[in-house]
């Protein structure tokens, strides 16, 4: 063949993908590292209440507000439950959190902004205002409206999340579709026998993805910041249930007499749960978009 | 002949620094152009044409690096020149026109303030003459109503109104040296050939030298006095337009030319090029790098490579060119 | 011959001033003109393709080319005109549900910038499977084996199946975009600027594969191009269009050769040629006319035509046949009788 260049193993697309995911976290070693710590995060997540010391919700009186010690690595707090156990178990609600409201709001913000872009016309006009009125609200203050409206339950809080990251998702995924409206593989894939919808879902959605888990990483820690602010007013999780906020807050009390320990190290796993996914959103595009792949 | 070179370019060599490895994409580049001439620099892609005119202008990609040779003009070498002096040179005594011409200006000011810009730069005029001679250059280039056109934006005007504010703008300050990097992609054939017979007509007024880089061979045998081909970096032949396709001598020249479709009276009668371009990043390259789609190699092409003189205006570089006597079409193959 | 594709009075018009529906509300209040100005992209265009033929397409950007091969491939409505596809009427059919129809494998296109028509995201295999997928309900090694099938047709080697667009040279991506037309077997086949991209060497290959293509499967081939060299070699007839109109027609080498038309006069005049001198100056002088509702009575081609005689814009010259050829020229006469003793 006249025009074979060097010619590469035959790999199925998977392999490719692993290959590629390796060189890009071995070159970039920031993103090795965030890998690293979110497979440790969800590690917590998925085993946290087998790994937990002690019983995060047992109290015991006579061990109230013990520093940091031996046997409680992470001090006690104001009923004498284990800090340490407490922040382990609260992984699961807060990434199930974040992971609930991201793929809602994907889903919702995503599909509706690439419809928008993609079709134009009456569509775009009614999902712009939806966005519009959404954008007019102080974004926590409608997230704290939703949650006093419907009832501070754990879902109704990933559910104010994905409400008031609706307008961005929407506003990005609109911008992509637009573009990519016009495009040859788009005229091609009509005249391959793809309908509208399938064109939209088939063709667009997959390449408007990369863009939007960037996004989507950042979103995780906003939404954790967001129930963790909640929380902090009382619109949160109720107690005794561990979730990071909420013992941030409860927590925030005993600074001032000197006991730290209640407040840091919640606070220290939001940081770094929030820090990891900021840094995974880079890595992971890199990993997605087929054009850096050499 | 007029005699003195504008531009000599000496044993260029250029690389660039990539992921995948390092790219030797000149080796030992060597032409030159008269003052007042008109040549080619004909090449497909790949060929490094175009990134032997930006290391000429200075304006190579950050990961490329010229690893030797000089390119003078004016008894300076350029590559080696202080920025002062490149600023100097630039736009003002060597002009560059680019391929994509709507891309190539400035999308938000207006297309009679981008001329009047180069004209106070390097003319110093002040500004109120300035946007008075802009609309002269506008009138010279073949715009129509020139006063209102000066004020529209680059996106209001067609691809080669857009081509031809370009023209404006390269020859603002009269430089000696144009070098257009195919200029006329993109463009229709009527358009090119008003384009082209426009950059003749203001070269022949400016007396200006002119480097058409082009990958269409017919268009460069129409407007050039000299071709010069290249092949992966290499110059492979340079010699004056009519011995060039009456009688190319290098292998790789007689292939383009049998591949262009206006030689060919049938699809059959169209020959296409073995091969593919080597990679420019092996270690082993051989010396010559048309060796291993070459018919007529022999065994001194992969230990080094010659600069044949074949007559006092015609360079080859290959150990074993065409002969004269054998014609066009049968040169493929021939002892 | 067989006809396979007849256009008839096809025309497409696009409202100029774009969809500011503001403007429009302002201007049917206050009782303006009732008919809201047009773009004539397409202009009473008719010609015929028959089985097996290459018919070649050339004229400049804003001739109306790219809608009209949009419209005849149904990616686009008409707004006038019959599209007859064997005895069937297409132009009933409209574009947005024409992707689920059962003739839509028939007329397939190969794009002028492969990487632009192959989505980012997909390897080559889903780019040549996907028609196969959703037009033959292909599925699994049924669809395996096709593909490879279309791919070594087009001298794809199977490794290079599981690239992506941005992994493939130049050459390889034409050659998938040319893969994935022919995989359904069309009857005709609508190439556009397939080798615009291309560099000369590959575009003779591309050329090649081409002609074979069309002879092993039997298609015919709508060739749309500015290349006037490419056109004349692969082409058995050829239309030039200009500014929504045909202006002339007919065998590829006679046209060329002999171009009767003032406009494909200087459009041959124009294309350079080897070893020869710029042609003497047949250039045509300023901007075409505007499109936007055009006077029916003037030539379109008045004011920039070196001949634009008092009778050019007074009656818009038809179509006029002349043995195998057709012309639109009031003058055409002056041409033709010159060129009768050197033949059609």
């Amino acid at each position: 063949m006249t025009d074979t260049t060097a010619v590469a193993p035959r790999e199925s697309p998977l392999a490719q993908l692993l290959r590629h995911s390796r060189h890009v976290l071995a070159e970039i070693p920031v993103s090795g590292f965030a890998f690293a710590l979110f497979l440790l995060i969800l590690l917590a997540a998925l085993f946290g209440p087998q790994l937990a010391p002690y019983d995060p919700l047992a109290s015991n009186t006579a061990q109230t507000l013990k520093p940091p010690n031996a046997q409680h690595w992470f001090g006690t707090d104001q009923l004498g439950r284990d800090v340490f156990s407490r922040v382990i178990v609260a992984t699961r609600l807060d990434f199930f959190i974040a992971v609930a409201s991201v793929a809602l709001v994907f889903v919702m913000g995503g599909l509706a902004g690439v419809a928008a872009g993609f079709f134009g016309g009456w569509t775009d006009r009614i999902i712009g205002r939806i966005a519009d009125t959404i954008m007019a609200f102080p974004l926590f203050v409608l997230a704290m409206g939703i949650v006093a409206a419907l009832g501070n339950t754990v879902q109704n809080i990933v559910l104010a999340t994905a409400i008031v990251n609706f307008p961005l998702y929407a506003r990005i995924a609109r911008a992509e579709a637009n573009v990519r409206r016009e495009a040859g593989f788009v005229e091609a894939a009509r005249l391959s026998g793809n309908a509208d919808w399938r064109i939209l879902v088939g063709q667009i959605l997959p390449n408007v993805f990369p863009i939007l888990v960037v996004q989507m990483s950042l979103t995780m820690g906003y939404a954790i910041l967001n129930a963790a602010g909640l929380s902090f007013i009382g619109l949160g999780v109720r107690p005794p249930t561990p979730e990071w906020g909420i013992m941030v807050a409860e927590g925030a009390a005993f600074m001032v007499a000197g006991q730290w320990w209640n407040a840091f190290f919640p606070g220290a796993a939001l940081m770094l749960a929030v820090f990891c996914f900021n840094l995974l959103g880079d890595g992971l595009r890199d990993i997605i978009d087929p054009r850096r792949r050499t | 002949m007029t005699g003195s070179p504008a531009l000599c370019v000496d044993r260029l060599s250029v690389e660039f620094r990539t992921r995948s490895g390092l790219v030797r994409a000149l080796d030992h580049v060597t032409f030159s152009v008269r003052k007042g001439e008109t040549i080619a620099l004909v090449g497909e892609s790949g060929s490094g044409k175009s990134v032997t005119a930006y290391a000429i202008m200075g304006i190579l990609d950050p990961a490329g690096r010229v690893t030797s040779g000089q390119a003078m003009f004016d008894e300076i070498d350029l590559l080696s020149a202080s920025p002062k002096q490149l600023a100097a040179i630039r736009g003002r005594r060597i002009a560059m026109i680019f391929q994509n011409p709507r891309s190539a200006l400035n999308p938000i000011r207006p297309v009679g303030r981008q001329i009047a810009d180069v004209l106070m730069r390097h003319r110093e005029l002040p500004a109120r003459a300035a946007r008075l001679q802009a609309i002269e250059m506008l009138r010279a280039v073949g715009i129509t109503d020139p006063a209102r056109r000066a004020s529209a934006y680059p996106f209001e005007l067609s691809g080669g109104m857009c081509q031809r504010v370009m023209i404006a703008i390269a020859l603002a300050a009269k430089p000696s040296l144009l070098i257009t990097d195919e200029p006329t992609t993109g463009l229709d054939v009527t358009t090119q050939a008003v384009i082209m017979d426009l950059i003749a007509d203001l070269a022949t007024e400016l007396g200006m030298a002119t480097i058409f880089i082009t990958h269409d061979l017919a268009l460069a045998s129409q407007r050039a006095a000299r071709i010069v081909v290249m092949h992966a970096g290499h110059v492979v032949e340079n010699a004056p337009t009519t011995e060039l396709f009456v009688q190319p001598r290098h292998p790789y020249t007689a292939e383009l030319i049998a591949a262009t479709p206006d030689s060919a009276a049938n699809l059959d009668d169209l020959a296409a090029i073995a091969g593919s371009l080597p990679d420019l990043r092996r270690p082993d390259l051989p010396a010559c790098r048309y060796l291993e789609r070459c018919s007529r190699k022999t065994e001194q092409c992969a230990q080094t490579l010659p600069q044949a003189v074949l007559g006092p205006e015609h360079i080859v570089a290959c150990w074993n060119p065409i002969p004269v006597q054998a014609p066009l079409k049968r040169a493929i193959g021939a002892p | 011959m067989t006809v396979l594709l007849d256009l008839g009075h096809v025309s497409k018009f696009f409202p100029a001033g774009g969809r500011n529906q503001l403007a429009r509300l302002r201007r049917r209040l206050s009782g303006g003109p009732e008919k809201l100005p047009k773009v004539y992209a397409v202009d009473n265009v008719s010609f015929v393709i028959n089985k097996g033929e290459t018919v070649g397409l050339v004229g400049e950007s804003g001739c109306g080319k790219s809608t009209l091969v949009r419209a005849l491939t149904r990616l686009l409505d008409v707004s006038d005109g019959s599209i007859k596809l064997g005895a069937r009427e297409l132009a009933l059919k409209p574009a947005r549900v024409f992707a689920r129809d059962r003739d839509r494998a028939r007329i397939q296109m190969v794009f002028q910038d492969a990487g632009d028509s192959i989505n980012p995201r997909f390897t080559a295999f889903d780019a040549i499977a996907d028609p196969l997928r959703r037009l033959r309900r292909a599925r699994g090694k049924a669809l395996k084996e096709q593909v490879e099938a279309a791919a070594s047709q087009c001298g794809l080697p199977p490794v290079l199946l599981s690239r992506f667009p941005h992994q493939l040279s130049g050459g390889q991506r034409a050659r998938v975009g040319i893969a994935r037309a022919i995989a359904v077997k069309p009857d005709l086949l609508v190439l556009d600027e397939p080798t615009a991209a291309l560099d000369v060497s590959v575009q003779v290959v591309i050329l090649r594969l081409l002609q074979q293509l069309k002879r092993e499967l039997g298609m015919s081939y709508l060739f749309v191009s500015h290349d006037l060299s490419v056109v004349r070699l692969l082409c058995d007839r050829v239309l030039v269009m200009y500014l929504g109109k045909i202006v002339e027609s007919g065998p590829a080498r006679a046209v060329f050769d002999r171009p009767w038309h003032p406009y494909t006069q200087a459009l041959v005049a124009a294309v350079p040629r080897f070893g020869g001198e710029a042609m003497e100056r047949l250039r045509l002088k300023g901007e075409p006319r505007s499109p936007i509702d055009p006077d029916p009575n003037v030539c379109r081609f008045y004011g920039r035509c070196p001949i634009s005689a008092s009778d050019c814009k007074t009656r818009a010259p038809a179509l006029r046949r002349f043995g195998s050829r057709y012309v639109a020229c009031h003058f055409a006469e002056e041409f033709v009788v010159e060129r009768i003793k050197s033949g059609p």
